[in-house]
């Protein structure tokens, strides 16, 4: 129960019931990782996986800066998040918070997110735990499929902005 | 009476560590509250109170057989939180299959550059 699923290399877990757990190895250092996380360039070429194109990434990669990612999302409307750095250990952790913009209130909102980047013989095993703060924000935060990337979060999104028109 | 908050539902009830592990060992097959017990190393009144959540929520159902209570795991009640998961995990493959492309990129401009340009 612990592990959820192991399908994909991508292992998400509950470890709290506020909290959610991502692990993955990549077969890279930690300071290549690190680069690929916090280089804007970089991070424009992975953030909207399969979902999409990024089409703005801004980072003050010091901490109290703000950073702000955009998407156009392939069904054709925006999903951006935003968020503050808290803690900065360069190639081996980082604090920041994530607020979703497609939400009321996104900042009341916003998982504080820890991601380590642990080196063993040249690979690096990454995990991002995102503390929720409490079971409501963990609820929106599932409601909403999370990083806008779940077709029936977006389907519901899209019915709301209907709903708002 | 207000009913404890963790008992809200399915993803609540097994943020619990020794809930997941009755789950775990409900996966197994169905055995009876005696049986947790032994495997669980916990006093019964905890082991019935874990499953009095897991039920409330409908993760587990129980027969009785007997003077004994069978609990038997409910799949189908996990279906929501295995749904999310896996959508969420797709999410993420997504982006780290990208992320690796990139990191085969870096690594190879660092071959180039004689990996001194830290």
């Amino acid at each position: 129960m612990d592990t959820m699923t192991t399908s994909g290399t991508a292992v998400v877990t509950l470890p709290q019931e506020t909290q959610i757990l991502i692990t993955r190895e990549f077969a890279a250092p930690a300071r290549l990782v690190y680069r690929a996380w916090t280089e804007p360039d970089l991070i424009a070429r992975w953030w909207s996986g399969e979902r999409g194109e990024v089409t703005s990434v801004e980072i003050d990669l010091r901490v109290g800066g703000r950073w702000r990612y955009v998407m156009t999302a392939n069904e054709g409307f925006e999903v951006a998040f935003h968020g503050e750095f808290r803690e900065i250990v360069p190639e081996e952790r980082i604090v920041m918070t994530e607020a979703f913009e497609g939400i009321p209130d996104p900042d009341d909102h916003a998982t504080l997110n820890i991601i380590t980047f642990e080196e063993v013989d040249g690979r690096t095993t990454l995990t991002q735990l995102a503390e929720c703060g409490s079971r409501e924000t963990r609820d929106m935060i599932i409601d909403s499929g999370m990083e806008g990337g779940m077709q029936e979060a977006m389907d519901r999104l899209e019915q709301v902005a209907v709903a708002l028109a | 009476m207000a009913r404890a908050a963790t008992t809200a539902d399915a993803f609540n009830a097994v943020a619990e560590p020794r809930r997941r592990r009755i789950l775990d060992l409900l996966a197994e097959g169905e055995q009876p509250v005696n049986d947790l017990v032994a495997s669980l190393g916990i006093g019964q009144p905890q082991v019935s109170k874990h499953l009095r959540v897991l039920r409330e929520v409908g993760l587990v159902d129980v027969r009785e057989e007997g003077r004994q209570r069978i609990y038997r795991l409910n799949g189908r009640s996990l279906k929501p939180i295995h749904d999310w998961v896996v959508g969420y995990e797709q999410a993420w493959t997504g982006r780290f299959d990208r992320l690796d492309a990139v990191l085969e990129d870096l690594t190879e401009e660092e071959r180039k550059d004689g990996h001194d340009d830290d």
